[in-house]
């Protein structure tokens, strides 16, 4: 772009009456003579003027009558809008889209989202200061008649220039020519406009710049057709992670097997060590498929195992069954609170017939459940689970009893 | 020095007849000579190496994963950490020179401004790579922005990881507008004296058609005011922001409220030491003696001087109320900090920053070039200890002994420290090199005779 306004540093060739006037320039070699022109010029009642310095000279403002910029306004407008983004954003996505839960504190609170809210009002202002002096300025700006002055590139240098525009209202060459001779210039001479400069872009950069629109399409081209159409290939990795993993997961098919399974079944007859379980009575309540009806000789009976089998008792099977068997427990009261339906209340313990079950069946029923009651036999240990029974008994016994059954010393305490 | 100078040919009076010209002319040249000298050229293929140390470890760091690295729990936090801190503490002389001075009318800025915001902006830069290659899988930071996702899920804007994105990432781009916006009337300089055409092509599509209007002067000095009180209280949130990362965990050590402002103050005092160690050799080396006066290398060292005294004041006020808290966890970690473990890290934190701007009482010493050098160097060191300290020795000894553990770095935790000087150093000097290393519109500006009196 910028190339183009600088093919030529000569002054034109082109005969001058070929070629409208831009205006006429005076060169200054300090900024005090250039003040003091300004105000002439000023007073003259031009509007189509311009100065031109090295550096800002301070002054030069109300010598050209320069009224304010409204970019702070702008400015303004777009630090209001940043902090309306930071907490528009910050609302939709934490407090309404995808609520985060953290500490159990408030969904939506001000005080942890004003830095966001903070940095996103000066980004959105600073952004909008630069591109908005650009803009007002008319800037870029690649091409200027000026830029044909072989003078004029001192304009960032050294020297201080007053450009009066031809286009101005009231412009006329000779008096501006001799207003501009009595303000002690270097020299006052004409520009021309620029007919020497093109203004088409270098066709290199064109192509170029359609080149790179091109191939900055490509990605989102396909990702457009991957989102329209199915596909069977697996999704395509650029970092694999730990997607791919050289090991059979449970259920899934081994081609190596011819019963396909990756998930290998144990062979017939393994025992594992410690669990060859011998002893039925004690594992199972039943002797060559027939319930037991004492306790067997791994748990015997003891004010010890009565404790130990009080507490698991307590632990697992008291929230339904109550804590004395009667099938009050709180489990059971709420759902029959709820009266749903579907609850299969919990057996009274103290029933006849579970009273006169052999000890083998209360250890079976607690293994493997009994209608809605579940198995707990993988959660309970064996000799926990005869305790439990113990105690189950211990409560039946307690609940069965007359005065009659205590020792004869302690009888006359009950009157 | 003496040797390589004798072929500088930045060396000499600048030309002109006037003191705008010679301004101008005492800047251009270092773009415009031939080629610089030989020492430029040393200076250039050390930082290019260390630049390609800087990549071939990330890429090992990448390929390999973290545990390349030294930091392992209990120390998950460190030198990934502690290098960013560090540079993005760098980062702030150079926002703080252009826009808290610029808006204080400290005239003696503008010899300075320009290379203390390429500075800022380089440091910034090496301050970015750290928490990209520190995250564990470096090739999915951009988790971190709120976009879309097939996750359908967003950041959680209640972290200070989070803040840092968008302290970091607005303080950077602010910078960058900031440096462009002052360098473009001398990139228009550079255009106009360009003899060739793809100087004047490069040039001028940077300084945009700039031509030095007085109705752009206006707007363009409205504009670069506000971005000047708009990065003044940025520059100040974004340390403030990074030492949020450490003051709302509950670590002792960390969760301090004073750490905002002695971040902020210790960046300013790690930033303008990196200013002095660098302006002393280029104003040498490039023969800017005249713009950058040893009056302005006075002021920097009192600037070092106050703010080395506030980064003391909090290190003793640490202490105190570690004391006056009375909780047992806070007191231990700083007498853990002083006399345990890493006991030698804090005395050199000590000695670089408390006790070695102390020479600057005496106005021989602030107008000693190599003392200037020799504090810079030295605060600098101390600055990169400094959050070394606070990351390390905190995390070493926790609340449950049986967890304490030590840091040992790797050979590739140094060289990728080192390589980072790499990356800033070879974009230091390709600034130098091919931009306007002094502000000439604004020093001329500030010349006597530039006012009507």
């Amino acid at each position: 772009m910028s190339d183009s306004s600088g093919v030529s540093n000569q002054e034109p060739s082109l005969p001058s009456g070929d070629v409208p006037l831009f205006g006429v320039l005076a060169e200054y070699s300090t900024p005090q003579q250039l003040l003091a022109a300004s105000r002439v010029v000023r007073d003259a009642g031009y509007t189509r003027w311009d100065t031109y310095t090295p550096f800002p000279v301070h002054g030069i403002d109300g010598a050209m009558g320069i009224r304010p910029t409204i970019l702070p306004w702008i400015v303004l407008g777009a630090g209001l809008t940043g902090v309306a983004a930071g907490v528009a954003l910050q609302w939709a996505t934490n407090a309404f889209d995808y609520r985060w839960i953290v500490s159990g504190k408030p969904f939506w609170s001000i005080p942890a989202n004003i830095p966001i809210t903070f940095e996103l009002m000066v980004l959105f202002s600073a952004l909008t200061a630069l591109v908005g002096m650009l803009v007002l300025n008319g800037l870029p700006h690649p091409s200027h008649p000026l830029d044909l002055k072989q003078r004029f590139l001192r304009v960032t240098d050294d020297k201080f220039f007053l450009v009066i525009q031809a286009d101005d209202p009231s412009f006329k060459l000779e008096m501006a020519r001799e207003l501009l001779a009595g303000t002690s210039p270097v020299v006052v001479e004409t520009v021309d406009e620029d007919r020497v400069t093109s203004d088409r872009l270098p066709r290199p950069l064109v192509l170029g710049l359609m080149l790179l629109v091109v191939a900055a399409a490509v990605p989102f081209g396909l990702a457009a057709k991957a989102r329209a159409s199915t596909s069977r290939e697996p999704r395509f990795h650029v970092v694999p992670d730990m997607d791919f993993q050289p090991k059979m997961k449970a259920d899934r098919a081994n081609p190596l097997f011819d019963d396909q399974r990756a998930t290998r079944a144990q062979v017939d007859g393994t025992v594992a060590a410690g669990e060859l379980h011998e002893n039925t009575a004690f594992w199972t309540g039943r002797v060559d498929g027939v319930l037991v009806t004492s306790f067997p000789e791994e748990s015997p009976t003891s004010e010890a195992a009565v404790t130990r089998g009080r507490e698991r008792f307590g632990v697992y099977c008291a929230p339904c069954h109550g804590l004395v068997g009667r099938g009050d427990g709180m489990v059971s009261k709420r759902a029959e609170l709820l009266a749903e339906g579907t609850w299969t209340p919990p057996s009274d313990l103290q029933q006849d017939y579970i009273r006169t079950m052999p000890v083998g069946q209360l250890f079976e029923t607690i293994t493997n459940g009994v209608r809605t009651m579940p198995a707990y036999g993988p959660q309970i240990p064996a000799a926990d689970r005869w305790n439990i029974v113990l105690y189950v008994r211990a409560l039946q016994r307690s609940r069965a009893t007359s005065s009659s059954d205590l020792p004869a010393s302690q009888r006359d305490s009950l009157k | 020095m003496t040797l390589l100078t004798a072929v500088n040919p930045y060396q000499g009076a600048p030309k002109g007849d006037n003191p705008y010209a010679r301004i101008t002319d005492n800047v251009a040249r270092i773009a415009e000579a031939e080629r610089p000298p030989v020492g430029w050229y040393i200076a250039f293929a050390i930082s290019t190496s260390l630049l390609a140390m800087f990549f071939a470890n990330i890429g090992y760091l990448v390929w390999n994963g973290i545990g390349v690295w030294g930091n392992n729990i209990p120390v998950a936090w460190a030198f990934g950490i502690v290098n960013f801190v560090f540079w993005v503490g760098i980062g702030h002389a150079g926002t703080l020179i252009s826009a808290i001075l610029y808006l204080l009318r400290q005239g003696w800025r503008t010899s300075i401004n320009r290379f203390a915001e390429a500075m800022t902006i380089f440091a910034v830069m090496c301050a970015g790579v750290f928490p990209g290659i520190h995250i564990g899988r470096p090739w999915l930071p951009y988790w971190m922005l709120p976009i879309p996702n097939q996750m359908q899920m967003w950041p959680q804007f209640r972290s200070p990881l989070e803040w840092d994105i968008f302290a970091v990432g607005t303080y950077a781009t602010v910078s960058l507008l900031f440096w462009y916006m002052g360098m473009m009337p001398d990139l228009a300089t550079f255009r106009d004296r360009s003899r060739t055409p793809i100087r004047k092509f490069a040039y001028g599509l940077f300084a945009m058609g700039w031509r030095g209007s007085s109705r752009q002067w206006h707007r363009y000095e409205k504009a670069y005011l506000l971005l000047a009180a708009l990065a003044t209280p940025l520059v100040l949130s974004v340390h403030s922001v990074v030492s949020f990362d450490f003051a709302t965990s509950q670590l002792p050590g960390w969760h301090t409220t004073i750490f905002p402002p002695y971040f902020v103050a210790g960046a300013i005092f790690g930033g303008f030491a990196m200013v002095t160690t660098l302006a002393v050799p280029s104003r040498q080396f490039f023969g800017l003696k005249r713009i950058i006066s040893l009056d302005h290398i006075e002021l920097m060292n009192k600037v070092i001087l106050a703010t080395g005294m506030m980064v003391g004041y909090a290190y003793g006020m640490e202490f105190f109320v570690a004391w006056y808290s009375g909780n047992e966890y806070e007191q231990f970690t700083f007498v853990n900090r002083a006399f345990g473990n890493y006991a030698w890290a804090y005395w050199t934190m000590i000695f670089c920053n408390v006790v070695t701007p102390q020479v600057f009482w005496m106005k021989r010493m602030r107008r000693n070039l190599w003392v200037t050098f020799a504090v810079g160097v030295l605060v600098n060191i101390g600055m990169w200890f400094e959050r070394f300290v606070i990351i390390v020795t905190s995390l070493t000894r926790d609340f449950l002994p049986s967890s304490w553990g030590n840091f040992r770095p790797t050979i590739v935790d140094y060289m990728t420290l080192a390589g980072s000087f790499g990356l800033f150093f070879t974009l230091f000097l390709l600034f130098c090199r091919y931009l306007p290393m002094v502000a000439m519109a604004e020093v001329k500006l500030s010349l006597p005779n530039s006012h009507e009196h």
